[in-house]
């Protein structure tokens, strides 16, 4: 059973409290982009067997949306962090042993 | 013949759900908090629920209160508030007729509530209120003696609360939280 704590109510939240809401950083390609960036952005998903950065929602709480760094194989959790990130912070990378993009 | 296990203490009665205003805007906000202030509502904790002169009010997320008041002051209050909070980013909505409210009250309160929502409940503090999973709904319950839980559904599911509810209440005898 995957417990993440949600960051807004500070919450260890059980899976079933939660929504998955697939890979989390994804950069939107909208009405002016090529075929292919639009492609990419709406099907082309990265689904390691690893290290995974996720967004859920905290559905049956406070509603809100958050991400979760994460492993796949192991189950491990991380850490989460406000939906409001753009790159998984710092020390969650770390914490993975995942060197942070340039 | 009365089925041996039953423990009748632990009861579920249907509550008038009384006056209820949801309020929306940036709680960090302190000029929010000022407008509530002045209108008697004082602003909770993460995930509390506090008195205050009008009622009560709870905490649902970092943008949301819920006021419960008396059912006949709530269009008042909420005008009052709405008045008040113009010009601000904020919501008021009177939502008296959105939730059903229940008390499971009696000393398998908290067993039942356990087998219902995947919470520690063993954990709960009065003060605290807990927006959870009931079986298959979105409910909050919260306690104030401690003992006793009183819990908030949406109404178009108080039916399903209440069944799950009495059923969960049922058999608590020799269950212990861990």
């Amino acid at each position: 059973m995957l417990t993440l704590t949600c960051p807004y109510c500070g919450l260890q939240a059980d899976e079933t409290e939660l929504h998955g809401g697939g890979e989390a950083h994804l950069t939107r390609f909208g009405p002016d982009s090529s075929d292919d960036e639009f492609e990419a952005y709406l099907f082309l998903r990265q689904n390691p067997r690893g290290v995974h950065a996720e967004r859920w929602r905290h559905v049956y709480g406070c509603g809100k949306w958050f991400h979760a760094l994460r492993d796949t194989t192991t189950l491990q959790v991380f850490g989460t962090y406000p939906a409001q990130t753009l790159t998984p912070p710092a020390d969650l990378l770390k914490a993975a042993g995942v060197e942070p993009a340039a | 013949m009365p089925d041996l296990l039953e423990t009748p203490e632990t009861t579920v009665t249907d509550l008038p759900p009384g006056g209820m205003i949801l309020l929306r805007g940036s709680l960090a906000d302190a000029a929010f908090a000022e407008v509530l202030t002045g209108c008697g509502i004082s602003v909770p904790g993460t995930r509390q629920i506090v008195p205050c002169t009008v009622g009560q009010v709870g905490w649902m997320s970092p943008d949301e209160l819920l006021v419960f008041c008396e059912a006949t002051a709530s269009a008042d209050l909420a005008l009052r508030l709405d008045a008040a909070l113009s010009g601000q980013h904020a919501l008021v909505l009177r939502v008296d007729d959105m939730r059903a409210r229940f008390r499971i009250a009696g000393p398998g309160a908290r067993v039942a509530l356990a087998k219902l929502c995947p919470v520690d409940m063993a954990r709960i503090a009065p003060a605290e209120l807990r927006r959870t999973r009931l079986a298959q709904i979105p409910a909050a319950f919260w306690t104030e003696n401690g003992a006793d839980f009183d819990l908030v559904c949406f109404r178009s599911v108080a039916g399903y609360a209440r069944n799950v509810l009495t059923r969960a209440a049922r058999h608590t005898q020799g269950i212990v939280l861990p």
